[in-house]
């Protein structure tokens, strides 16, 4: 957690968007983070993020699941309290199949959301910094991480230059933290 | 990248002059109105219903199940076929959701979010059949297992009904998840633009505390993709565990390989059918006909032609190797069927599933909306048909003619079907006044490349030679 001034750049336009990006970044401003009311394609690329591994929890969960379910299932039918269903065999691994396949998805889907959550720290009760109320409407927020050497002045006409429609320097708290939304925060009357 | 060209020849997915602002307004601004009169009297009508639910099952469960109709021949009656029926519909939000996505049908984003609230509900009512057909429903979490007293004395793992329990169990919290990660944007606009300190704090905590950051969505465009990857076989998993409940058996005309398909394809069918019913009255209500558009409904009809016609080839097929299996029994099962004192069951679902359909091969047919609404509506009379018959006249004329038996239900039976509309609908309004019954950023990120406005601009792209066009895109990159 850190209150830190950023210079905010909006646009309306994903046209317009993609070149400013790239030239800040190119320009060595530190990028935040760009925030957008739905998923543009390219974005996270343009912006610098590596692909997400999230697929990855996926699977590692859903193999959970298939060994949660053989084993536990294996366990109660040949172990615990075998039952003889007709002389059939105790190891009824074809008739296993659907729970097995429930339980994989089941798994990997609940642990896939909740790795989702963490690694996106989104939780009912956080709460983080909207920079524009416009950014989950129809516009694309850039932020931008500023140090002391740059000037205000500055960055908000470069970034009105790059096709912003509004521009503005603002403070803002860079993480998350349990709070409501109808609340306002003490640095938010800083600026 | 993004504003990529879409030919005409693809019908608009959002009609009208429309910006990012307008999608957020047309489907964002009645939750933030007083609903209006018609919300109210059908809210209330579904509490009343849900009460005389409530009644009815309370009735039952204090006097036993033996004030349903049903005795010994017939120990499914309604409740299981209204378990079925229901399920079955639960079908359609995660077909639409999930399958689609895969196959990359533009179209699913204007009926996702309400074809999955409708799932949800459809399962949650669903369920409670199975539930209450235990009769001494307090000890159901006897089929949960769990290290208990009693030995441990565990579950029958390698029984259908048990597959069901997890089937239906994993069903709904997949779907549920599916439809909550969905929701989660659109809960930020709504917070974002929220005039009340309730909505601000209300949606503020149900978004999560979502910002859209570009890492976000790159997250959530992954998440969406492996639960669709998930729920695609999980959608027909569950059928066909519900068709098993029935096919592992063997009863004469239940012990059949064709059931997994053939229940899986009248579960979309009955499914598309409530759908359509929904969305037919939400845009009505919520005046978004040009979000929910003539050609969506005409595709959700072409899906209930298709899969209308493959229930009509199951039916035919069964009818078939009643004669060709020359098992007697089974041929015996169908004659009864067919000719004995539910013939009118049979031929209800025969009308309604197979024949009427049909009707949509018409273009006009399929693109008329009072037609459409009459068709979901026979449809799932159809489809409600075809799961009594499957169950009552498969068992009411059994091996022994001396335990031949007629079954009509009670009030209890039809008060806890009726009961479960009632659920389903005060779910559905509440979910209309106050959720996003469009999925608004999925509509955004379709615009630019469906929306009319945007299309229209694309005149010039459209008389341009291939060449040309061709190195254009290329530059573009």
């Amino acid at each position: 957690m850190a209150i830190k001034k950023f210079a905010v750049a909006c646009y309306d336009d994903e046209a317009v968007l993609f070149p400013a990006v790239k030239k800040v970044r190119h320009s060595g401003y530190k990028l935040h983070e760009v925030y957008s009311p739905f998923a543009v394609h390219g974005l996270d690329h343009a912006v610098g993020h590596k692909e997400s591994d999230l697929h990855i929890a996926g699977f590692i969960f859903g193999l959970c699941g298939t060994s949660t379910a053989v084993g536990f299932i294996s366990w109660i039918l040949t172990g615990d309290w075998p039952i003889n269903f007709g002389g059939k065999p105790h190891f009824a691994l074809p008739a296993w199949i659907p729970i097995t396949f429930e339980l994989t998805v089941l798994f990997a889907a609940v642990g896939m959301v909740m790795t989702f959550c963490y690694l996106n720290q989104i939780m009912p009760g956080v709460k983080k910094h909207v920079f524009h109320p416009r950014q989950s409407d129809d516009y694309f927020v850039m932020a931008i991480e500023l140090n002391d050497h740059v000037k205000d002045e500055e960055i908000v006409k470069f970034l009105k230059e790059t096709g912003a429609k509004e521009s503005f320097v603002q403070i803002a708290e860079d993480s998350w933290w349990y709070g409501r939304f109808d609340k306002t925060e003490p640095y938010q009357q800083l600026a | 990248m993004h504003l990529k060209y879409e030919s005409f020849v693809r019908e608009p997915l959002v009609d009208g002059d429309k910006d990012y602002h307008q999608v957020t307004e047309d489907i964002i601004g009645p939750i933030e109105k007083k609903p209006g009169r018609m919300w109210y009297v059908g809210f209330i009508f579904s509490l009343c219903l849900l009460a005389f639910g409530v009644f009815s099952v309370t009735w039952e469960v204090y006097w036993g199940i033996g004030v349903w109709g049903i005795n010994r021949t017939i120990g499914w009656g309604w409740d299981i076929t209204n378990f079925v029926w229901w399920i079955g519909i639960g079908h359609a939000g995660t077909l639409i959701s999930a399958i689609l996505l895969l196959f990359r049908q533009g179209w699913r984003t204007g009926v996702n979010r309400a074809a999955e609230a409708m799932t949800i509900f459809a399962v949650m009512c669903a369920g409670q059949f199975p539930i209450f057909h235990m009769g001494r429903v307090w000890d159901g979490f006897f089929v949960l297992p769990y290290p208990n007293s009693r030995g441990p004395l565990w579950p029958n793992f390698n029984s259908a009904l048990l597959w069901d329990v997890f089937a239906i169990s994993t069903y709904f919290t997949v779907s549920l998840l599916f439809w909550y990660s969905g929701l989660i944007p659109d809960f930020a606009t709504i917070r974002d633009r929220a005039k009340t300190k309730f909505r601000k704090m209300a949606y503020g905590f149900a978004s999560f505390g979502w910002t859209g950051s570009s890492k976000n969505w790159q997250r959530h465009e992954m998440l969406a993709l492996v639960l669709a990857g998930l729920s695609t076989p999980l959608v027909l998993s569950v059928h066909t565990i519900v068709s098993f409940d029935f096919a592992t058996s063997v009863i004469p005309g239940w012990h059949t390989t064709i059931f997994p398909p053939y229940f899986v394809a009248g579960a979309v069918f009955s499914g598309f059918a409530m759908v359509q019913t929904l969305l037919i009255l939400t845009r009505k209500i919520l005046h978004l006909e040009e979000y929910i558009t003539l050609g969506h409904l005409e595709a959700m009809n072409k899906v209930i032609v298709l899969t209308g016609s493959i229930v009509g080839v199951a039916y035919l097929t069964e009818l078939f190797m009643s004669w060709y299996s020359a098992n007697q029994y089974e041929a015996g099962a169908f004659k009864w069927r067919i000719m004995g004192p539910y013939w009118w069951s049979y031929w209800a679902m025969m009308t309604c599933n197979v024949v009427s359909p049909q009707l949509f091969w018409f273009k006009k047919l399929r693109r008329n909306v009072v037609f459409s609404f009459i068709m979901s509506i026979v449809v799932n009379i159809g489809m409600w048909f075809e799961r009594f018959v499957i169950i009552v006249t498969s068992l009411y004329r059994d091996y022994i003619p001396g335990s031949w038996a007629y079954y009509s239900p009670t009030w209890p039976e039809v008060g806890f079907y009726l009961g479960t509309f009632g659920l389903f609908f005060t779910c559905y309004f509440l979910f209309a006044k106050y959720f996003p019954v469009i999925a608004v950023a999925e509509i955004k990120f379709v615009l630019k490349t469906s929306g009319d406005n945007y299309k229209r601009k694309m005149d010039g792209i459209e008389q341009k030679s291939v060449e040309e066009f061709a190195q254009e895109q290329a530059e573009h990159h």
